[in-house]
């Protein structure tokens, strides 16, 4: 009787505080103290550290940063900015000019080109980097073959500095043009240019006045997208060897212990990202681009001509030759024996031993086993925050649904470097966030590091799934007597799970193949794969080197495969 | 079985109005409707019996227990959704135990519920399939098979038959009535359709912008329309509007133009409109109150319009200033054409005076 009254006074109470319009209040705060504890807190430590340097406070650091004396930071801002700018340019037109080809022409060859111009996707940044320079470097394989065969004193071209960069940037983006361009052009109504001819437009009028207003949108969307990543590059630049630039000046001012500098670079790299993340999403809150039409099938344009028809297939052979030849020459390394590859074109002599080495060498499979091991603790952490997110997102109304979509999507805006120097910044001293720990030096850190790197990753994708689940799905499981716990466990759960799925694997690989953040906080006994790469190249471990970066590459290949199949094609919309 | 009361309950949104002041007592397994046009408030007075929302006034009670701001899986109310709500990852039969399974009933107690509940609704067959794989008409059964099965005090059926086509609905509707009354379940239905709240229904509520227009069982809607709204939103009417020139006992006459007065009797079970000589009245014909040839309330006209449907023949025709809609049930008479004249009379009991 007695623990009756009590149970239904409990019962009582319980209700009164979850239909208070304030009960999600406490359910959302969570997320916000997550966000502030990995995400702000960081940033304003490292705001703080170049406000208060060891000379006192100031904005002295600024001052020097902008200095007329030494410019250094001024050219690397400059050449950052330049190079940004030429990327999102070759990116444009590499990407616009693939899209039309593939989606407006049929040709021989169409169809395995269409599936190939994804390839950059499946290159883990470090490893494309890498192969480029094999293949095109000073020493690469493709100068020295043009070399030998035309007989020529020294190489007759060679990637090298800021074209290099470039090369590697238009290699690596122009996909986010040909992702948007071709779902724009599919979305084209094919009579609304038929409209325009019978009304009498010639071919170049159409382009002007139908087709190109109509990419606009898209255009607009990925040219900020390709700055914004051009701007946080940093493997390219190093392995280039181009050191002015905001990335390259932030690592080095660090290895040379000027850390004060090293935040104020940072938080004004920080603050271009950023500013770059909220015209995008005010450019995509006021036109919405998105591929109206469906199932409208694209008219392709038969080649007549046989001239056209052979141009056309050796140009695509041409296409499929530079789309393979990064991996294909990863393939062919990670057979080669370290240290015998010197001054021929390619390797001379060949191996297994480096993949039976991979996983049964304690020292090479250490780095693969400690990548795994990190890269699963920030995607649980990922999963729990990104599917919370998305619901409280989705499904609940609160003031300051903005606040919290735009904190999420910072870490994805922020160059890795920073959020590196953020990570340091705050956890080299205990804090709260931390529970008091020094996390620096510890297993712990680049966990964290992955975690808010990918923290919109899995949010992005569940809040997708979520948006199509319609909500009176989860009224019937209410109707039929079920709790919010079990509706959540037994419906939303179910019904997003491709999308929780799809941005888990994503987050896995993505973990796996982390190297931009790694480099600056990873400690020795923690060392993952991308560095271990990286320490490889430097040691002349070629074959070692590749074979890690094909392992890498297959992981990706299977988890873009499978997010396809989970998302009926539209993993574009996940990453 | 439950009776629902709601006592006088308003929901606003915001500021925008939701419903206003709805007061309702739906008895122990009446079939009771809700009919309106779209916006009315249908759904969010429905939603609120359901739990989904919280009226921003007033109460509500199933049998005497005060239900206001309990959540909605505790109310044991069994719901059938506008577009189903089906749970796409599970089969039908996994669909129609999940509420058995949310009561923790053992496995063997759930499959002969479940199984039960499907040859209820004729879907023995289709235990294993996904919902994906069944046509309108099957999802819409097991979504009223996983209502019923959970045995509930209330069923609240939100549109249930807007998706399907015309033939489905008319079978559907015969099917919803006959579980209903099958299991004497106490059921809140909602819908635009006047010819469904008709037929199935024992009483109707008819709403407008929010507010309750009339309460009543499907003749009283029918024959003895509250107002100018209800009149025409049911059925077809012509209203009119004339002047009262005499009085005499419960009978009255009204002028509406010199070519076409009427004359009516005051219906003593209803609340009288309040009726002077001299003064403005508002009243409806139903189009089937018109005959043709002659009688009480003789009216001349010219036809302008003719429509044959089969089961009748629809004039439209011009008397005086006003234009009359008139069916004629199809007896193989007659039909006349666009231009002539028609005479028709109309019964006294066929002139029904708005009160408003
Ligand atoms: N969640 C909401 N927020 C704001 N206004 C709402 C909300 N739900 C309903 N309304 C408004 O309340 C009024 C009644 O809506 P309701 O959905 O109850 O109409 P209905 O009668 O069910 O119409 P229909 O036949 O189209 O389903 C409408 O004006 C609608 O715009
Ligand atoms: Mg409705």
């Amino acid at each position: 009787m007695n623990t009756n009254q009590t149970a239904s006074q409990q019962e009582s109470w319980w209700s009164r505080l979850t239909q208070s319009k304030y009960f999600i209040y406490i359910l959302i705060s969570p997320l916000f103290l997550v966000l502030l504890a990995y995400v702000i807190y960081p940033f304003y430590q490292t705001f703080i550290q170049s406000v208060v340097g060891t000379e006192g406070a100031g904005i002295g650091n600024y001052k020097r940063f902008f200095s007329l004396e030494s410019t250094a930071n001024l050219e690397a801002l400059w050449t950052s900015i330049y190079i940004s700018v030429i990327s999102v340019i070759t990116c444009a037109i590499v990407g616009v000019t693939m899209a039309f080809l593939i989606e407006r022409y049929e040709f021989p060859g169409r169809k395995i080109l269409s599936i190939l111009v994804l390839v950059p996707m499946a290159l883990p940044p470090l490893v494309g980097v890498l192969s480029f320079t094999f293949l095109y470097g000073e020493s690469g394989i493709i100068p020295r073959s043009l070399q030998a065969l035309f007989n020529l004193e020294s190489v007759p071209f060679s990637l090298k500095g800021i074209t290099g960069v470039i090369v590697v940037h238009t290699f690596t983006m122009y996909t986010y043009f040909y992702l948007t361009a071709s779902a724009a052009i599919k979305g084209l109504d094919p009579s609304l240019e038929e409209a325009a001819t019978s009304l009498g437009s010639g071919r170049i009028r159409i382009w002007i006045k139908v087709i190109l207003p109509m990419l606009t949108p898209a255009m607009v969307a990925s040219s900020l997208l390709v700055f914004m990543i051009a701007m946080a590059s940093y493997t390219a630049p190093l392995m280039f060897g181009v050191e002015r630039t905001m990335t390259m000046q932030i690592y080095l001012s660090r290895t040379n212990g000027n850390l004060d500098m090293a935040a104020t670079q940072s938080t004004i790299l920080s603050i271009v990202s950023i500013s770059f993340l909220i015209l995008m999403r005010w450019y995509q809150g006021r036109r919405n681009f998105q591929n109206q039409s469906k199932g409208i099938s694209v008219h392709r344009t038969e080649l007549r001509t046989p001239f056209m028809k052979y141009l056309s297939m050796f140009l695509s052979f041409i296409g499929v030759i530079i789309l393979m030849l990064p991996i294909l020459v990863l393939v062919l390394i990670s057979f080669s024996v370290d240290g015998e590859w010197t001054i021929q074109i390619i390797p001379p002599a060949y191996t297994f031993d480096h993949y039976i080495a991979l996983f049964t060498d304690e020292r090479t499979w250490r780095p693969i086993w400690n990548s795994l091991q990190m890269s699963f603790v920030a995607t649980i952490g990922n999963i729990l925050f990104g599917v919370a997110a998305a619901y409280a997102m989705i499904r609940t109304r609160f003031k300051g649904k903005a606040l919290l979509d735009i904190l999420i999507m910072i870490p994805w805006a922020l160059p890795g470097t920073v959020v590196a120097v953020n990570l340091i910044a705050a956890f080299s001293e205990p804090s709260v966030f931390s529970f008091n720990q020094v996390l620096i030096g510890t297993f712990w850190i680049l966990p964290l590091a992955y975690f808010v790197r990918h923290l919109p990753l899995i949010f992005r994708s569940t809040s997708a799934a979520l948006m199509q689940m319609d909500q009176s799905v989860e009224e019937a499981a209410r109707s039929l007597g079920a709790n919010w716990w079990y509706t959540f466990r037994r419906v939303v759960v179910p019904m997003a799970f491709s999308g929780i799925l799809a941005g888990t694997l994503l987050a896995m690989v993505q973990g796996l193949g982390e190297f931009v953040a790694s480099i600056l906080i990873y400690s020795t006994s923690t060392m993952p794969l991308s560095v271990a790469i990286f320490q490889k190249m430097y040691a002349f471990q070629f074959g070692t080197a590749c074979a890690y970066g094909v392992l890498q590459i297959l992981l990706i290949i299977f988890v873009l495969f499978i997010s396809q199949k989970l998302t009926n094609g539209k993993a574009g919309a996940v990453i | 079985m439950k009776s629902v009361r709601l006592d006088n309950v308003s929901k606003m949104f915001g500021t925008a109005k939701g419903v206003e002041n709805v007061a309702i007592d739906v008895k122990p397994g009446e079939f009771f409707t809700f009919l309106g046009p779209s916006g009315c408030g249908k759904t969010t007075t429905l939603r609120m019996i359901a739990g989904f929302y919280y009226p921003t006034k007033g109460k509500i009670f199933f049998d005497n227990r005060d239900v206001t701001t309990l959540q909605p899986n505790k109310r044991n109310i069994g719901m059938v959704f506008q577009n189903y709500a089906l749970f796409p990852h599970m089969t039908v039969f996994e669909n129609i135990a999940f509420g058995l399974e949310v009561r923790k009933l053992s496995k063997a107690v759930i499959k002969e519920k479940v199984e039960r509940a499907q040859k209820l609704v004729h879907l023995d067959k289709y235990g294993n399939r996904k919902i994906n794989e069944l046509s309108g008409g099957q999802q819409q059964r097991v979504a009223l098979a996983r209502a019923l099965v959970i045995e509930p005090d209330i069923l609240l059926l939100d549109e249930p038959l807007s998706n399907l086509d015309a033939k489905l609905r008319e079978e559907t509707r015969l099917e919803i009535k006959r579980l209903q009354v099958e299991l004497g379940v106490t059921t809140i239905y909602v819908t635009h359709d006047q010819t469904e709240a008709m037929t199935m229904s024992d009483r109707i509520m008819v709403m407008k912008e929010g507010v309750v227009q009339q309460i009543g069982s499907p003749q009283e809607i029918y024959n003895k329309p509250a107002n100018h709204f209800v009149a025409s939103f049911i059925g077809e009417a012509n209203m009119l509007e004339g002047e009262v020139i005499e009085i005499s006992g419960s009978t009255v006459k009204v002028k509406v133009d010199s070519d076409l007065q009427v004359e009516g009797v005051l219906d003593p079970s209803a609340d009288k409109p309040k009726l002077e000589v001299g003064k403005k009245v508002k009243l409806s014909i139903r189009p089937e109150a018109i005959f043709e040839g002659q009688g009480q309330n003789q009216l001349h006209g010219t036809i302008q319009l003719v429509e044959f449907t089969g089961v009748s023949i629809n004039y439209l025709v011009k008397v005086g200033s006003a234009t009359l809609k008139v069916m004629i049930i199809n007896k193989g008479n007659q039909i006349l054409n666009r231009g002539d004249s028609i005479s028709l009379y109309v019964p006294e009991k066929g002139v029904y005076f708005i009160n408003e």
